[in-house]
C-alpha cells in the first residue's frame, strides 16, 4: 500500500519538477514581456475574470433556485448544469459552435438582428470560459446553500423581513464562504480553459490566444516561453489551493 | 388579546390545542419533548400554517384555513426568541438588534437607536459591537431577547429561553428574563419543559401531552391538583387515579380495576385522584405498628439525593416515591432491593374528581 502511495505521489510531484528544472530562469521575465506573452497573459486575465463574473452573476440564482425551489424536472436542469464538469471540453466548443456561431441555433438571429459574432471574439473566449466555469460556482453554492441552517432565514422572517430582504441580508451573507470558494474554482477553471475555447473562438493573438493556447503554441517555437508561461499557471494554481486550504485540505 | 385554537397535523404529530392569553399575561406551555409545544409556537409565529382552528390576535385574524385567511410571519407583529437563539452570526449585536425595526421601515439611524436602548435594557451595552460568536449564552439569551422585543410584538413567544443555559446563568438569566416580561405589555407564550422556569415566569399554565392540553390553569391549580402522571412526576409527588366510594378508593390502571384499596380522609364518590406527597409516605422495616390505615410492603428501587432529603423509589401494590431524612436512611439501613413497609395516613392524601 505504501509504495502503491509514493508511486502515486512521485506521479503528481515529478511533472513538477521537470517544470521547473526546464525553466530558463535567466530569461524568465523577458520570456513573460514578449508582446504575446504580454497579450496572452492581459487576456487571460480578463477573460477569466469576466467569464468569473458572469458565472457569479447567473449562477448565484440558479444555485438559488436548485437548493431551495422545489419543481418537476429539478433533477434534469441540475444533471444539465453539471455537464460541463465531465463533457470533454472540445465536445463543449463544438456544442457551442451549433448554438453560437453565425449558422448556430441562436447565433444565427444574433448576428441577422444585432450583427454580433461571438466565434472567433474576445466575448467568444468569455463564453467558452464561462461554459465550462459556471458549474463549479453552482455547485459549490449550491451545497452552501443546502448546508445552511435555515432556521435563520425562519427568524429573519418573524423580524418582518420579506424573502427578498432575508436573502439579501441574511442568505447571502451566510453563504458568501461559498460563494468566494465558487469564485476562486471557477476562475482557476476558467483560466486554465483550453479545448472549448480553441474549438469556438480560435487561436488569434490579441483577440483569443489566452494564456494556456499561447503556450500550446510556443511549445513548438519557443519552449523556454512555453515553460515560463506554465509556471505563471502553476503559481496561480498554488495560490488557489493555499488560499483554500482550510475549505480542501481539512485541518488534520 | 390571543384567542388561539391550534389545530395541524404534521407527521405523527396531531396537535389540538386552545390558548387564551390576556394583554400583559405570560402563558406557559409546559409539556414533555415531542408533545408539540414548538410545533404551537411555529403555528402562533406563521411559521406553520394551521389545517383547523384560527389565531386571533388584537382583533387581527392571522390564520383561518375556513375564510382562508392566512398572515406570513413577515406581517405578523409577533417576536420570537428562538431556542438556540439563532442570532445572525454575521451582524453585530446592535445590528442583529436593529434587524427587526429596519425590516419594518424604519430609517437607520432611528433603528439603530431604538436598538441601542434595548441593548442597554438588557445590559449588553458593552458589547453592542460584538458578534454572536464572541457571546456567552445568557448573554447571546439577553440579545435574542432584545433583538424580538425592538422589533415592538404584540405577541412575544419563548421557546425553552432558558434549556441551553447551565445552572449557574440560568437563576440569573431568569430574573432577569422576568423583569422584562413583567414590563412587557403583550402577551407572552413561554414553551418550557421545566415547572421552575412556568413557576418563576408564568401567570398560568397549559400543559401539552402528545399534541393535547392535559391541564390548564394557574400554577397553584397545577400543583395542588395535577391531573396526569406526567404533571405528578415533574412535581415529584405520588398520584394514583381510582374509584371512590365512601372514604376509599380503588386503584385502577388504564380503567382496570386492582385489588389496592386505598384509604383517604374526605368522602369520595366516582372517578377520583390521591395525591401523596412524598414527605407523608413514612417507612419501617417491620409491619408498622401506626394507626396510619394504609400500609403497603415494598421493595426499593432506587435512591435520588434532594437537597438534603432522600427520595425513595418504592415498587409493590402501588409505585411511590417517599421522601425521608438521610439519617432514616442509615437508622433504617435502607438498600436498593430490600423489602419495606410503607405507610400513608389517610388524613394526608389530598383527593380530587378526574
Amino acid at each position: 500500500m505504501l509504495a502503491a502511495a509514493a508511486v502515486a505521489v512521485a506521479f503528481f510531484a515529478l511533472p513538477l519538477l521537470g517544470l521547473i528544472r526546464d525553466a530558463s530562469w535567466s530569461t524568465f521575465l523577458a520570456d513573460l514581456s514578449t508582446p504575446d506573452s504580454l497579450s496572452a497573459l492581459r487576456l487571460s486575465l480578463i477573460c477569466s475574470l469576466s467569464a468569473t463574473g458572469l458565472s457569479v452573476l447567473f449562477g448565484m440564482p440558479l444555485a438559488w433556485v436548485l437548493a431551495r425551489v422545489r419543481f418537476p424536472g429539478r433533477a434534469l436542469v441540475r444533471g444539465l448544469v453539471l455537464l460541463p464538469l465531465v463533457l470533454p471540453p472540445v465536445v463543449g466548443g463544438v456544442a457551442l459552435l451549433t448554438a453560437f456561431s453565425r449558422r448556430g441555433l441562436l447565433g444565427e438571429h444574433l448576428y441577422d438582428w444585432f450583427g454580433v459574432q461571438l466565434t472567433f471574439s474576445t466575448a467568444g473566449v468569455v463564453l467558452a470560459e464561462a461554459f465550462v466555469a459556471l458549474p463549479f460556482f453552482v455547485i459549490t453554492v449550491e451545497a452552501g446553500l443546502r448546508s445552511m441552517d435555515r432556521r435563520y432565514e425562519e427568524a429573519a422572517t418573524t423580524l418582518g423581513a420579506r424573502p427578498f430582504t432575508v436573502f439579501r441580508r441574511v442568505t447571502l451573507p451566510m453563504v458568501a464562504p461559498s460563494m468566494i470558494a465558487g469564485a476562486v474554482l471557477s476562475w482557476a477553471r476558467a483560466l486554465g480553459e483550453f479545448g472549448a475555447t480553441i474549438t469556438f473562438a480560435g487561436n488569434i493573438v490579441g483577440r483569443t490566444q489566452t494564456l494556456p493556447l499561447a503556450i500550446y503554441q510556443e511549445l513548438v517555437t519557443d519552449p523556454d516561453v512555453a515553460v515560463a508561461l506554465s509556471l505563471v499557471l502553476l503559481a496561480v494554481s498554488l495560490t488557489v489551493i493555499v488560499s483554500m486550504r482550510d475549505r480542501w485540505l481539512g485541518a488534520s | 388579546m390571543l384567542a388561539a385554537d391550534i389545530g395541524l397535523t404534521i407527521g405523527s404529530l396531531d396537535l389540538s390545542v386552545e390558548l387564551e392569553v390576556d394583554r400583559g399575561e405570560v402563558l406557559a406551555l409546559l409539556g414533555p419533548n415531542g408533545a408539540g409545544k414548538t410545533t404551537a409556537l411555529r403555528a402562533l409565529a406563521g411559521l406553520e400554517q394551521l389545517d383547523r382552528g384560527s389565531i386571533v390576535l388584537a382583533g387581527t385574524v392571522l390564520d383561518d384555513p375556513t375564510t382562508p385567511t392566512f398572515v406570513p410571519p413577515a406581517d405578523r407583529p409577533v417576536g420570537v426568541v428562538f431556542q438556540d437563539y439563532l442570532l445572525f452570526p454575521h451582524l453585530s449585536v446592535l445590528d442583529n438588534v436593529a434587524f427587526g425595526p429596519r425590516c419594518r421601515g424604519v430609517p437607520k439611524t432611528t433603528a439603530e437607536i431604538t436598538a441601542r436602548r434595548w441593548v442597554d435594557s438588557v445590559g449588553l451595552g458593552s458589547l453592542a459591537g460584538s458578534r454572536p460568536a464572541e457571546l456567552s449564552g445568557g448573554q447571546a439569551q439577553r440579545a435574542a431577547l432584545a433583538r424580538a422585543l425592538a422589533a415592538d410584538p404584540q405577541l412575544l413567544l419563548l421557546d425553552e429561553p432558558l434549556a441551553a443555559l447551565d445552572a449557574g446563568t440560568r437563576s440569573t438569566v431568569r430574573r432577569d428574563l422576568k423583569r422584562h416580561l413583567d414590563q412587557f405589555d403583550g402577551a407572552t407564550v413561554l414553551i418550557t419543559h421545566d415547572p421552575l422556569d412556568a413557576l418563576a415566569l408564568a401567570d398560568r399554565v397549559v400543559v401539552l401531552e402528545a399534541g393535547r392540553v392535559t391541564q390548564a390553569g394557574t400554577l397553584a391549580d397545577v400543583t395542588t391538583r395535577p391531573r396526569t402522571p406526567y404533571v405528578a412526576e415533574l412535581l415529584g409527588v405520588n398520584l394514583l387515579r381510582g374509584h371512590g366510594s365512601d372514604h376509599t378508593v380503588v386503584v385502577s390502571d388504564d380503567g382496570v380495576r386492582s385489588d389496592v384499596t386505598v384509604a383517604v380522609g374526605g368522602p369520595v364518590d366516582g372517578d377520583t385522584l390521591a395525591l401523596i406527597r412524598p414527605n407523608a409516605v413514612s417507612l419501617h422495616r417491620s409491619p408498622p405498628d401506626t394507626s396510619a390505615r394504609n400500609q403497603w410492603r415494598c421493595t426499593i428501587d432506587g435512591f435520588d439525593l434532594l437537597g438534603d432529603r432522600v427520595r425513595v423509589r418504592l415498587t409493590g401494590p402501588v409505585d411511590l416515591v417517599a421522601e425521608i431524612t438521610p439519617e432514616s436512611v442509615s437508622r433504617l439501613g435502607l438498600i436498593e432491593g430490600a423489602e419495606v413497609w410503607a405507610s400513608v395516613k389517610a388524613t394526608e392524601i389530598a383527593t380530587y374528581s378526574a
